[in-house]
């Protein structure tokens, strides 16, 4: 690790303040720090969010609200949210390992965009909403390439909302050696239609799956999925999986995810 | 499970003594060590596969915060330092000898795979000996690398004496009767396979500390060592050219090892070299990067086999020729691990009258490989186990009958093989009975049947081993190339009030010495375990010994400590002769207790102990006071554990995720110490066995960079990989040591390959699969599924 600056903010806005200096925020920094750590990264200054007071659930109604800097554990064991939306809080109960769902978070997620996360095919299946200090994002704005997002230089995401739909489901088949997404697949079934989002497989991160939805909101069956052709020339290929076989996948994990609704 | 003689004794499955400060935090690994003064040392490593260096421009390294030294190969070469040597040589087929290339501890000239040493930048604090290797400047001409084992003759060469990047060459049995065989052949089976490469990852990084006192002239080096002896012996007299005497090796608590710490790597060498250089305590700890590029890997073979059975389903010759991947430079076991280690093997646990095999090792512009748990066996036992059920599936036997009559009957013993070893006792068929009814093999079909109807295919595969460890006696050794002896030393040293030390030339690094050492004495004297250290791993304290490996700590180094214990009994019985006033002979030592035959009279051993060293009562006359006795044990042969391994496997056609639903394992390792830590031995490795088979593999780009250089992509098993094991044993015991013991250490990971890439074809095989390469990872189990799913629609 190089040498760096450590500071804790102790509000949203002194750590969007760190940021227009040059500041890096850390979350969880089940990312960051390793990155750090491998010299791969090399923030001046590192502008701790713990004490922003950014974590909490809340059920507004018709949605869930939770705070940025919720951890996964903490989604993946509400009440709430296990109520509301228990797709949610499993997919967040199957993140990383237990250490990483002790101090990782949704906020953090969300904004890294890693292409094989989990989080991003909540927000985007479930037509969720990024909260940040200046604005609120639609999910379908939000996700804009691998690790780019909408967000700008001083933006920083204080919470995220999901609407709470009929019946939702994640899906993941594991990278055998790292265990993200190799493909994962969200599909929630609301009163807007079918969303079935992709990650894990997408050379520019987490996507919808037009033909899928159209598919599923003519007829909300597994079988209704056979058909549908996944085209892998925009998928990821890597040593684990070719692009051909991760479309084959994620076919499948619909599949089991629609079955699963 | 055999009977102990006492509660604590031989036999009993005591709790390991060394766990509570394991699992405390209470253990002290070499960096937990530190010395004051230290400095830290950075190796640059070469990002090229192959490249000759054209220059290395250190100026403003040496100038950064905190920078004591920087030295490259040019400072290594002025001082006239050696490299690590290669251990065993052999002798190729034509006579002439092995190719040994230098390896200079610094690269110099040329670097020949992504990890090599290039420049040890030496610093205050590792930050700033980071920091300031990132100023180094190296200029690299970079050659074309060498990376595909079975085109790597044809590459460019490597190294300078070593023509058509061969090493060696070399054959072992009767190349005319083999071919015989396989030309008058009823059924000529034919398979090619492929060992891939697997990557160590002891939990422990290598780390090394070394310090050089000047006023004694004398060097310690804290390090991460299997055996601690070789290493003094290696780095001292041909690295460095420092008195064995004067250069004490440390090898503290080790976080595993499966052979990867057995040999001398480069940079232990450079932290004792500078050491003195500096006269600074110079410290160095692998990060996690650093073990996957430069820690020596493992297996890596291709193997060609030929098969040959009469009318009768009877094998009756084998041929196979094989390439090994040694990688860029030979260690100390590279040589013998693919040779003397491996081709001994292919008679397996089956009578086969004619066989041949040839190996090549081929140097490539990747990590060196060497010896990794099992070392040439597992790699012996995957070709010979696949082949077997090659040939049953050709002339449809059932694989445990084909076995079964192609077994070395147990009335056959001892057997010389046709491939060198004489095996002294076994028996084959008591193991696999009990391990097929230990997982129901007569109601498989059932299960499979069940299996289909809810769209899994479900296979079983065996596997029945032989290995030989208990390495090994030093004149056959020797003859066969060793440069070393294989002997074990062992010193029991009696305290006056009767406890008892035990310094061993073994070193355990995971294995459970500190308990299964104990239990040995402890049921020969009598005395309970708790009274009874072990000590290891310190050059300055233990005799010479050879460390541990090839599964040999107990058969060879165990057999040690009794034959040292033995020599404590008979002094002591002449000391408790003369205090109970009796005749040597009429004096008997049972239960910690000497009593003369015929009367009451007794003496405790603790008596005895403390007469020894308070000798005012003593036989001055024939007797030298104290109670410690060394021993060196030099086997009379290789130990030969065996058994049956059977994995039951389930494959989801969707996905192509084979899930390990059932394992049961009979192995027959003689005697069992510690029951409880042989089956922690026999669990270990069979997870390492189906990580190699499902999951593990060591992957270079066609440019030489290692693409599974950390575990986001190198995959290793974890526990919910694993079911349950179903374990137990059979008895043969080992005939020529006193204890009856074989080894247990390595079985795991020689066993399971096979048995789990066979019941991956089985569950396959209604689809006409018929071969399968490790690792079975899902996407290459799902393309089987489909191209024979193709295959089947096509006809």
């Amino acid at each position: 690790m190089y040498q760096t600056n450590y500071v804790k903010a102790a509000s949203t806005d002194e750590a969007v303040g760190h940021m227009s200096s040059g500041g890096q925020l850390l979350a969880g920094g089940m990312t960051l720090i390793p990155t750090m750590k491998q010299r791969l990264a090399s923030p001046e200054t590192v502008v701790d969010l713990a004490g922003c007071g950014l974590s909490g659930i809340e059920d507004t109604g018709d949605a869930i609200r939770i705070g940025a800097m919720t951890r996964h554990v903490d989604v993946a064991e509400s009440a709430v949210v296990q109520g509301a939306i228990p797709a949610l809080a499993a997919l967040a109960g199957g993140i990383g390992d237990r250490q990483v769902r002790n101090c990782g978070t949704i906020g953090g997620s969300v904004a890294n965009n890693d292409p094989s996360a989990c989080y991003p095919a909540a927000v985007l299946g479930l037509g969720g909403t990024v909260h940040t200090n200046k604005r609120d994002i639609a999910a379908d704005d939000f996700f804009t390439g691998m690790f780019e997002t909408a967000l700008d230089e001083d933006e920083m995401i204080t919470a995220v909302s999901f609407p709470k739909v009929a019946k939702a489901a994640y899906l993941k088949f594991p990278n055998p050696a790292s265990r993200y997404a190799m493909v994962g697949v969200f599909v929630a079934a609301g009163g807007d239609g079918t969303r079935v989002a992709v990650t894990g497989a997408g050379s520019d991160g987490v996507f919808r799956h037009g033909g899928m939805e159209s598919a599923l909101d003519g007829d909300f069956s597994a079988s209704a999925l056979d058909g549908v052709a996944v085209d892998s020339s925009d998928l990821i290929g890597d040593i684990h999986a070719a692009p051909d076989y991760r479309a084959h996948l994620v076919r499948e994990m619909a599949k089991r995810a629609v079955d699963a609704c | 499970m055999p009977e102990g003689s006492t509660k604590d004794g031989i036999g009993a499955s005591v709790r390991r003594k060394e766990d509570k400060r394991f699992l405390t935090g209470s253990g002290r690994y070499t960096a937990d060590i530190s010395r004051h003064g230290q400095l830290h040392v950075h190796f640059i490593r070469s990002d090229h596969a192959h490249a000759n260096i054209k220059s290395i421009k250190t100026d403003d390294a040496a100038k950064a915060d905190g920078v004591v030294a920087i030295y490259t190969g040019e400072d290594v070469a002025a001082d006239g330092i050696g490299g690590p040597i290669c251990g065993w040589v052999v002798t190729n087929r034509d006579g002439s000898p092995t190719n040994e290339p230098p390896h200079p501890i610094l690269a110099n000239g040329t670097v020949r795979y992504v990890g090599d040493h290039v420049v040890a930048v030496i610093a205050e604090t590792l930050q700033q000996a980071r920091d300031a290797a990132e100023l180094v400047e190296i200029d690299y001409e970079v050659l074309a690398p060498v990376v595909d084992l079975a085109s790597a003759s044809e590459g460019v060469q490597i190294h300078e004496n070593v023509p058509n990047n061969m090493y060696f060459d070399f054959e072992l049995g009767d190349e005319a009767a083999a071919e015989a065989a396989l030309a008058n052949a009823s059924t000529l089976v034919e398979l090619e396979v492929r060992n891939n490469r697997l990557i160590p990852n002891a939990i422990e990084p290598r780390a090394a500390l070394a310090e050089y006192d000047p006023a004694e002239e004398a060097y310690t080096l804290f390090t991460t060592s299997q055996n601690p002896h070789l290493t003094r012996l290696v780095i001292g007299a041909f690295m460095l050219n420092i008195p064995e005497s004067k250069l004490r090796i440390v090898a503290p608590d080790v976080g595993g090892g499966f052979g990867s710490k057995i040999y001398v790597y480069p940079e232990e060498a450079v932290c004792t070299w500078a050491s003195k250089k500096l006269q600074r305590p110079i410290k160095w700890t692998a990060d996690r990067t650093e073990a996957f590029l430069s820690d020596a890997h493992g297996r890596d073979h291709i193997n060609k086999v030929k098969l040959a059975l009469d009318e009768n389903n009877r094998i009756t010759g084998l041929r196979v020729d094989s390439l090994a991947n040694i990688g860029a430079y030979l260690g100390a076991f590279s040589v013998v691990t693919p040779t003397i280690l491996h081709t001994p093997l292919m008679s397996g646990c089956y009578k086969i009258p004619a066989i041949y095999t040839n190996i090549k090792g081929m140097a490539t512009t990747t990590a060196r490989v060497d010896a990794y748990r099992g070392a040439g066996r597992p790699e012996a036992t995957y070709l010979l186990e696949r082949v077997m059920d090659a040939a049953a599936r050709q002339v449809g036997m059932d694989p445990a009958e084909f076995r079964r009559i192609n077994f070395i009957p147990k009335d056959a013993f001892p057997y010389q093989t046709p491939v060198a070893l004489q095996y002294d006792i076994g028996d084959y068929e008591a193991p696999l009975d009990k391990a097929l009814e230990m997982i129901d093999y007569k109601g498989f079909e059932a299960r499979r049947a069940e299996a289909a109807k809810r769209g899994k295919y479900r296979g079983i595969g065996l596997s029945s081993y032989i290995e030989a460890c208990g390495i090994a006696p030093s004149a056959v050794a020797g003859a066969l190339g060793s440069r070393v002896g294989l002997y074990e030393s062992a010193t029991v040293r009696v305290d006056p009030t009767g406890t008892i030390n035990v310094m061993t030339g073994t070193h355990s690094h995971g294995q459970g010495h500190d308990t299964t050492f104990a239990q040995i004495v402890a049921d020969k004297l009598g005395v309970d375990v708790g009274q009874v250290q072990i000590i290891h791993g310190d050059s300055d304290k233990t005799p010479f010994g050879m460390g541990s490996y090839g599964s040999r700590s107990l058969a060879v180094g165990g057999s040690a400590i009794a034959k040292a214990v033995d020599k404590v009994i008979d002094k002591a019985k002449i000391i408790a002769a003369h205090l109970m006033e009796a005749a040597d002979s009429d004096v008997v030592f049972a239960d910690g207790k000497f009593t003369v035959a015929g009367t009451d009279t007794e003496k405790g051993f603790g008596e005895i102990a403390l007469a020894a060293y308070v000798p005012h009562n003593y036989p001055h006359d024939r007797l030298e006071p104290g109670l410690e006795e060394t021993a060196f044990y030099d086997p009379l042969n290789f130990t030969y554990p065996s058994g049956t391994h059977i994995a039951e496997v389930e494959i989801d056609p969707a996905t192509g995720v084979v899930q390990l639903v059932d394992w049961a394992c009979c192995d027959d390792f003689g005697n069992l110490i510690n029951p409880m830590i042989v089956e922690g031995q026999v669990h270990g490795g069979i997870a390492q066995g189906v990580g190699q088979a499902l999951m593990e593999n060591a992957a270079y780009d066609e440019n030489g960079q290692l693409i599974t250089a950390s575990y986001m992509d190198y995959c290793m098993p974890r526990a919910d990989d694993l079911p349950d094991f179903k374990v137990d044993y059979t008895v043969t015991a080992c005939t020529h040591n006193d204890l009856g013991v074989k080894g247990c250490g390595e079985a795991g990971a020689i066993a399971s390959p096979p048995a789990l890439i066979n019941a991956v074809i089985d569950a396959l095989s209604p689809l006409g699969v018929t071969d399968m390469s490790m690792p079975a990872s899902p996407e290459k189990v799902w393309r089987a599924i489909n191209e024979a799913g193709k295959a089947q629609a096509a006809e």
